[in-house]
């Protein structure tokens, strides 16, 4: 087996198990949602009939243990619920990054470099660092809820790197052969693997707020009882933009350094450059609304998601229709 | 915390008084209300994109005209609003000064804010806790060796300490509750490095944009293209093309000199450039010269500026001679490449021949010929069979006029082109090393040699080194001011036992924003540090 057929084959695999991924942790959101919303009428009932609920609790979330949904803790916050699907969706989730990974690899020996200089290239690796973000967040705490989210956005964005977007490597072109080029993209890729999660939980934060301030349509979406409070997600989305927005500004600037060297200017306003500035002005002024009377909660948050926006259109639209000394580094 | 309440103006809510003095000092607090900076950062955004969508004359004056005379409404409209010229408008410079003005209203005042607030003692721990979720524990030790413990455990030791840790204060004091007894009471504030970040970042900013408006004033670019084997000489007159900013005088140009001995280019089989390189000798005024290489990203690095290969192609070296029979030129002539298999165009022009009209010649230099159905092509850009053809033209070629003329172009007004025997203008194919000879005696082109080219950019800018400070200083900063925590520690010990016992009772709590969930291990550590008991403290539920 070459390289090539290396990386196809293991990009497919994680684009599948990504998919089931999805599935299977929505289907756990579901289950905590429902095991949550008994608990909470749990502890509103007399605390005298709570074997029979419990074994209610046990029918609903069928093949699991309810938990620790325990009648006679009733807090509605010490709901565990270890289902069949968490299960599913944490091994899938782990072997399609791994698979992810490989292909990623496999790849970059196939094109004998980095394998950041394509659209398709980026996203595949891309999608692999917002995974493995997921991840990594999960290992120190319990953030399941972003699971579909990460899962679904890794699945669009591998499917369309497969079927849309697909290159065969070629070479590197020599204003391309740089060790900035190893630096500047690959701290972009990171810092929009990052962003990635954050907008997840950024989404899931306004869900949450509009669903809880009354909204009628949220209100049919009960698996958002799953999900922490606004203000948990927008304390976790803080921390995941601040990380981003910090690589964002190193990448801007390694740019800067690459195009000084490269190009003789560090900074020309090419179309690439005028949306890596818009994306970080865009965060900078999400960071400021978040400390700001009136702004903070879903105004800022709004201003995070129009920077992820952004984000997409720079290595979409931008990368496709602008012309641009960037430009050539292939769609 | 004061200090933002201090300095946001929203927190001021008197109305202004009337009078000029009055809106002018309200008008300034809206500028640097953080309100305004959100505001002013959106729109600097929102002016960006046109930047990005409608041509730009800075960018490309050629697509900017050629889309102004494709719409003969909008085209000038957008012109002169400033639209096909964003980062130069008049509104899009109003919005960052605007901005910059703000930051500098916000982030001054802070300094020294800051500066008063980090000689300031540490406020008093609050005389009660219950509101921060405070954890209670019983010490075997007295309440002098807890809070000993606690300090030396939060001020820490080593040169970093004031990055890492706690600056500490300790009362003696009334207890409130429950049996007014005497108490020591610890408070411990982190949060000067995360305000520090804050303001490096800011003022880092205005570095930023202090260094490029001075090195648009200081920096001087020129391009020159220099053949294998010429020398260029750094002097105005010996670029091609030369601009300097308004504080850039052209005495300060040192005259090195800059010798092509040869360039490779490195061609993969489908055509692909894979490597290119230019062997150079560099001879600065009073130096030994030494050899250097230019490379797309390496360049050349002499008296502060930077010499960055930024082009090559051929220059084929040909001498014609008139009908006469002597040599009216002789010399090499950069062919431009037009695609990617370097087909490439150049002019010859001989005004001086002995006696009858000027010569000019068009060329077009196939360096791989091959033949297709559109007539031969070039296949490679590496010259594996290199072949020319040369239409050839009598006439004046209206050099005399006194008109700069383009080099790589034939002024057609007043030539004719040399026909053949059947009539039609004449197009001779020509090989490397072969002579041909033109009709009706006007004398012979040999083609003696192919050397190529390097076209060079150079650029001196002296404000880089402090661009690169600045915006180092503004990661830095950034990063301080995003990863460093704002927390808040205290620690109560009565001095005095409960009745009946001999332990002492600690009570600990901790504040930090929402998002900083790992102050309550800090708390932890600390209490289990000081008191030598292993608590568990009770931690906020994770979600709902
Ligand atoms: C060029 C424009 C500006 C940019 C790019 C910028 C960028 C930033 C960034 C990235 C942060 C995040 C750091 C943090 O959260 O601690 C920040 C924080 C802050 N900025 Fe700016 N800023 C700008 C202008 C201003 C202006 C005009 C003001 C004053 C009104 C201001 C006041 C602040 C304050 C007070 C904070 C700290 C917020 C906090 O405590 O979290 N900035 N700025």
């Amino acid at each position: 087996m070459t390289a090539q057929e290396l990386s196809w084959l293991a990009l497919w695999g994680a684009t599948a198990l990504y998919a089931i991924a999805m599935v299977a942790s929505s289907i756990h959101l579901a289950r905590v949602a429902d095991a949550k919303t008994q608990a909470k009428a749990l502890a509103a009932t007399a605390t005298s009939s709570a074997d029979a609920d419990v074994s209610g609790a046990q029918g609903l979330t069928g093949d699991s243990a309810a938990g620790s949904a325990s009648g006679t803790a009733g807090a509605s916050s010490a709901v565990r619920v270890r289902s069949k699907a968490s299960g599913i969706a944490a091994s899938t989730t782990l072997v399609g990054a791994v698979l992810n990974g490989v292909g990623v690899i496999a790849r970059g020996f196939e094109s004998g470099h980095v394998p950041w200089s394509t659209m398709y290239e980026y996203t595949i690796t891309g999608t692999w660092v917002a995974v493995v973000v997921f991840l990594i967040v999960q290992r120190k705490r319990d953030v399941s809820y972003l699971a579909p989210g990460v899962t679904g956005f890794g699945t669009i964005a591998l499917g369309l790197g497969m079927t849309v977007l697909y290159a065969q490597s070629t070479g590197l072109q020599p204003a391309l052969q740089s060790f900035w080029l190893v630096i500047h993209v690959s701290i972009a890729i990171i810092a929009t693997g990052i962003f990635v999660v954050g907008a997840v939980a950024t989404v899931l934060q306004l869900w949450r707020d509009y669903r809880d301030s009354g909204s009628a349509f949220l209100q049919k979406w009960t698996w958002l009882e799953a999900v922490p409070t606004p203000a948990k997600l927008e304390a976790l989305a803080f921390r995941l933009h601040a990380v981003g927005f910090v690589l964002w500004t190193f990448t801007v600037m390694a740019g800067a350094v690459w195009a000084e060297h490269a190009w003789g200017r560090y900074w020309g306003w090419d179309p690439k450059e005028v949306w890596s500035f818009v994306i970080w002005v865009i965060y900078a002024a999400y960071l400021h609304a978040r400390t700001t009377q009136g702004w903070a909660g879903r105004r800022s948050a709004y201003l995070a998601l129009i920077g992820f926006v952004a984000l997409i259109m720079n290595f979409t639209v931008v990368n496709l229709v602008f012309q641009g000394l960037h430009s050539y580094a292939g769609v | 915390m004061s200090a933002r309440l201090k300095l946001d103006n929203y927190a001021y809510r008197d109305v202004p008084r009337l009078g000029v003095r009055g809106w002018l000092r309200w008008m300034w607090r809206q500028v640097t209300s953080m309100r305004v900076a959100v505001i002013l950062l959106i729109l600097l955004a929102l002016a960006s994109i046109p930047g990005s969508v409608l041509p730009q004359w800075p960018q490309n004056a050629g697509d900017t005209q050629a889309f102004i005379d494709a719409n003969p409404f909008w085209g000038p409209l957008l012109d002169a609003t400033g639209f096909l010229d964003v980062f130069g408008s008049a509104w899009f410079t109003a919005i960052y000064l605007l901005l910059f003005a703000s930051l500098i209203g916000c982030i001054v005042p802070r300094v020294g804010v800051y500066w008063r607030e980090l000689r300031e003692p540490v406020p008093a721990a609050p005389s009660r806790l219950d509101r921060y979720e405070p954890v209670e524990v019983e010490a075997d030790s007295s309440a002098e060796s807890v809070v000993d413990a606690a300090r030396r455990e939060l001020e820490g030791s080593g040169p970093f300490r004031w990055l890492t840790h706690y600056r500490v204060r300790v009362d003696e004091r009334e207890r409130k509750a429950p049996d007014a007894g005497r108490e020591l009471a610890l408070s411990a504030h982190k949060g000067h490095v995360r305000e520090l970040g804050n303001l490096v970042f800011h003022l880092s900013l205005i570095g930023i944009l202090l260094a490029v408006a001075a090195g648009s004033l200081l920096t001087y670019r020129g391009q020159a293209l220099i053949v294998e084997g010429d020398t260029f000489t750094n002097a105005v007159v010996a670029y091609d093309s030369y601009e300097s900013g308004a504080l850039f005088s052209e005495d300060d140009l040192d005259p090195w000199t800059l010798t092509l001995e040869s360039f490779e280019a490195e061609f993969g089989l489908d055509g692909n450039p894979l490597e290119f390189t230019a062997h150079a000798v560099l001879t600065e005024p009073g130096q030994e010269p030494r050899t250097v290489e230019a490379q797309v990203n390496r360049p050349i690095q002499v008296d502060g500026a930077k010499i960055y290969l930024q082009g090559n192609g051929y220059a084929p070296r040909f001498t014609v001679a008139d009908g006469d029979g002597n040599v009216a030129f002789q010399g090499a002539v950069p062919f431009l490449p037009q695609d990617s298999v370097y087909t490439s165009t150049g002019v010859i022009k001989v005004p001086d021949v002995t006696s009858g009209e000027q010569l000019g010649f068009k060329a077009t230099l196939l360096p791989t010929e091959g033949s297709s159905e559109a007539g031969p092509v070039s296949l490679h850009p590496a010259p594996g069979n290199p072949v020319i053809y040369l239409q050839a033209y009598t006439g004046d070629l209206g050099l005399d006029a006194g008109v700069p003329q383009n080099v790589y172009q034939l002024d057609e007004s007043q030539l004719s082109p040399v026909r053949g025997d059947d009539g039609n203008p004449l197009l001779v194919r020509m090989e490397l090393g072969e002579t041909i000879s033109l009709p009706d005696g006007l004398g012979t082109v040999t083609w003696e040699e192919m050397p190529r080219f390097a076209a060079f950019d150079l650029r001196r800018d002296p404000t880089l080194p402090w661009l690169l400070v600045a915006s180092i200083g503004a990661l830095v900063g950034l990063a301080m001011s995003l990863f460093g925590s704002r927390r808040r520690l205290w620690l109560v010990a009565a001095v005095a036992p409960p009745a009946g016992r001999k332990t002492t009772v600690v009570t600990a709590a901790a504040w930090a924003p929402a998002h900083d969930t790992a102050v309550h291990e800090d708390l932890e550590a600390l209490v289990a540090q000081a008191t030598g008991t292993l608590i568990l403290v009770k931690t906020p539920p994770e979600d709902s």
